[in-house]
């Protein structure tokens, strides 16, 4: 079953959000560990939990001359199988739209983008990140 | 290594072909996807292997996974895939350290929790891996008996997906279940159900079928109801000898493909005993010379291949499915063409008829018979003439009287002939027909050619003079007579004769009978 992750170590660059369940909380660690990965890796955080009516994207990040999309998923144990696997088609088809919706809102036409998954999963007090790239 | 291969069988009737499962895993999110031509049961693997993986507590990797099945070209069917397809994408993942590229063969149905189930077909798919030259073959632990039938390649029986992976790892856990040892000595059932000396008083009838039993001569009984037709062909198998294990084999393919047991009753002995097939008159075309929606199955006539088909109330048969039966009566075999392709069955069986007289059955009553004669020409055209050309004997079953039977206990009471006697006399019958027939395509009297029979094989002029009689009286027909030859050489062969004497010529035209055998003018 979830658990709580330890949260009393601050989270790095997070936007102050109202967080209220255990959930919320677990995401919200995934993304944190997510944006050091990726800043790890030489990009560049533009914009975290950017939400719309459509629904939210949980990083925007710069590889280069590259926007890349990427949607997070955590998860404190696989007994429901790996985090991937909870990226559905439909929840992929949501992402090209909210990636349309978030170049509209920032005027960002002909630029290159890209969609990425993250996995985050914690298990036994250890954090392992596994990257997709170009997941559609 | 996110690519790997392995290798099964689709069978198309009696027809493997070999299938390459490849399974390539791309970083892309956790898909499962399956090409290659699956039809709805095969497409369902995906569910399947899937399950079972993760069941035995192997890993599945959380990437995209397709499988393709090749050649696509040609139309898959069946769970028999499974195995295959979890051994392709188990590689993939890197599960094997010893498993490489080259010739691997799994045969299975896999359920959620893991386990190797068995499938119809593993005989002709098993022999088929066998004649590709696969080093091995894995296949359901259930199916390791029949599996072992073939010799000549190793096969492995596995009870679960983790088996499976622990033998192609050669850890400890795998080689407790190690493939027997093969078992393919056959056993000679200890007796057989039924004897032909439980037959009382019908003593042609008994020498007919030994004479049919000798020369695989297609056999029509006319008799009233309760003359004992019925009882008469049940005994015929107990006079067939044990067919030899290429013919059995044979046999024991196409009860392999139909899911029916390929071993005698009690052990996992190869069943040598000849088929008896006996479908009610009911029976679809399909079901008697086989069909299927899309896929091809055998029908009745493929699985009597090698030993009788018995059709009691003969004429009460659909007339089409009787008339589909003279095709594969010449050939031997039957070509079923269906949407997923062609599938060949073999089908040389023994034709056994049973019918009555007419429709109220007392055509040789006492009383007499009831029915009018447009109703006996109805009932007796329900046999085709073509049809009955091919029947080789056409006998009519009188019905035992209290008085024959009385005499028959008073005179010969221990004479009546068991079937374990009559077996031997006809196994010496074969042997001599094959010894005849050796430098010829040939292998018994029903099979020789017509001209062969009226060249190489014509008996003395004398001998033939009944037959000859017969002919020009308009009493048989020219096939009718190469018939009675026919049935001449057989009766010849039990008694021991060279060449058929005038009394087994005459034996012959009394066992050929009428060529209107029906409607009660006998």
């Amino acid at each position: 079953m979830r658990v709580k992750p330890k949260t009393n170590e601050s989270p790095a660059g997070a936007t102050q959000v109202q967080l209220k369940t255990s959930r919320q909380l677990l995401g919200r660690y995934g993304e944190d560990r997510a944006c050091e990965f990726l800043l790890g890796l030489g990009y560049q955080i533009v914009e975290r939990n950017w939400r719309c009516r459509i629904g939210e994207i949980d990083v925007v990040a710069q590889d280069g001359d590259r926007l890349v999309f990427v949607e997070v998923k955590t998860r404190s144990a696989d007994g429901f199988g790996h985090p991937f696997e909870s990226i559905t088609p439909v929840k992929v088809a949501r992402l090209r739209q909210l990636v349309a919706a978030w170049c509209e809102n920032r005027q960002a036409s002909g630029v290159k983008v890209r969609l990425d998954a993250i996995s985050v999963l914690i298990r036994a007090g250890r954090v392992n990140i596994e990257h997709l790239k170009q997941v559609c | 290594m996110p690519l790997a291969k392995t290798h099964a069988i689709s069978l198309l009737g009696l027809n493997a072909t070999l299938i390459e499962v490849e399974a390539d895993i791309s970083s892309q999110l956790p898909a499962f996807i399956l090409v290659g031509l699956p039809d709805a049961s095969l497409s369902e693997a995906t569910a399947r292997v899937r399950a079972a993986v993760v069941n035995s507590g192997l890993a599945w990797p959380a990437r995209r996974v397709t499988v393709n099945l090749s050649p696509a070209s040609v139309p898959k069917q069946g769970s028999a895939f499974d195995l295959a397809i979890a051994m392709a994408v188990l590689r993939a993942s890197g599960c094997f350290q010893r498993l490489d590229d080259s010739f691997n063969v799994f045969i299975g149905e896999l359920g959620l929790d893991g386990t190797v189930r068995a499938v119809p077909g593993i005989l002709p798919m098993v022999r088929a891996v066998r004649d590709l030259g696969a080093p091995f073959a894995m296949v359901p632990a259930d199916s390791i008996a029949e599996a072992s039938l073939i010799s000549g390649i190793k096969v492995i029986g596995v009870k679960s997906l983790k088996h499976a992976v622990a033998v192609l790892n050669n850890s400890a856990e795998g080689s407790e279940f190690q493939a027997p040892a093969k078992t393919v000595i056959p056993a000679i059932p200890a007796g057989l159900a039924v004897d032909i000396s439980e037959v009382k008083g019908q003593d042609f009838a008994v020498q007919a079928l030994i004479v049919a039993a000798a020369g695989g001569h297609h056999m029509l009984m006319v008799g009233s109801p309760g003359a004992g037709k019925t009882m008469l062909a049940e005994r015929l198998p107990s006079l067939l000898p044990d067919l030899d294990v290429e013919s059995a084999l044979e046999s024991a393919a196409v009860a392999s493909v139909a899911g029916k047991s390929v071993f005698d009753g009690s052990s996992s002995h190869l069943d040598l005993r000849p088929k008896f097939e006996a479908p009610h008159h009911s029976a679809s075309m399909a079901a008697i010379v086989g069909g299927g929606l899309k896929t091809p199955r055998p029908g009745a006539i493929s699985l009597a291949h090698n030993g009788v088909l018995f059709l009691d109330e003969a004429p009460e048969f659909q007339t089409p499915v009787l008339d589909a039966l003279r095709q594969p009566l010449e050939s031997g075999e039957i070509r079923l063409h269906r949407s997923a392709g062609t599938a060949v069955f073999p089908a040389r069986f023994q034709l056994v008829l049973a019918a009555n007289p007419c429709s109220c059955g007392k055509a040789f009553a006492a009383q007499g018979c009831q029915c009018s004669a447009i109703s006996r020409a109805r009932y007796s055209q329900k046999l085709s003439g073509p049809l009955l050309d091919r029947i080789d004997m056409r006998l009519v079953i009188q019905p035992v009287s209290a008085l024959s039977l009385q005499m028959r206990e008073e005179t010969d009471r221990n004479v009546a002939v068991t079937s374990g006697e009559a077996r031997l006399r006809i196994d010496e019958a074969r042997k001599a027909a094959k010894q005849r027939l050796s430098l010829t395509p040939w292998d018994s009297n029903s099979k020789v050619s017509a001209s062969y029979l009226r060249g190489k094989l014509r008996p003395a002029r004398h001998v033939t003079a009944s037959v000859d009689t017969a002919l020009s009286r308009g009493r048989i027909s020219m096939r009718g007579y190469d018939r009675c030859l026919r049935l001449a050489w057989t009766i010849a062969d039990l008694a021991g004769h060279e060449s058929p004497s005038s009394e087994d010529m005459a034996f012959a035209v009394a066992l050929r009978g009428n060529d209107v055998p029906l409607g009660g003018n006998a």
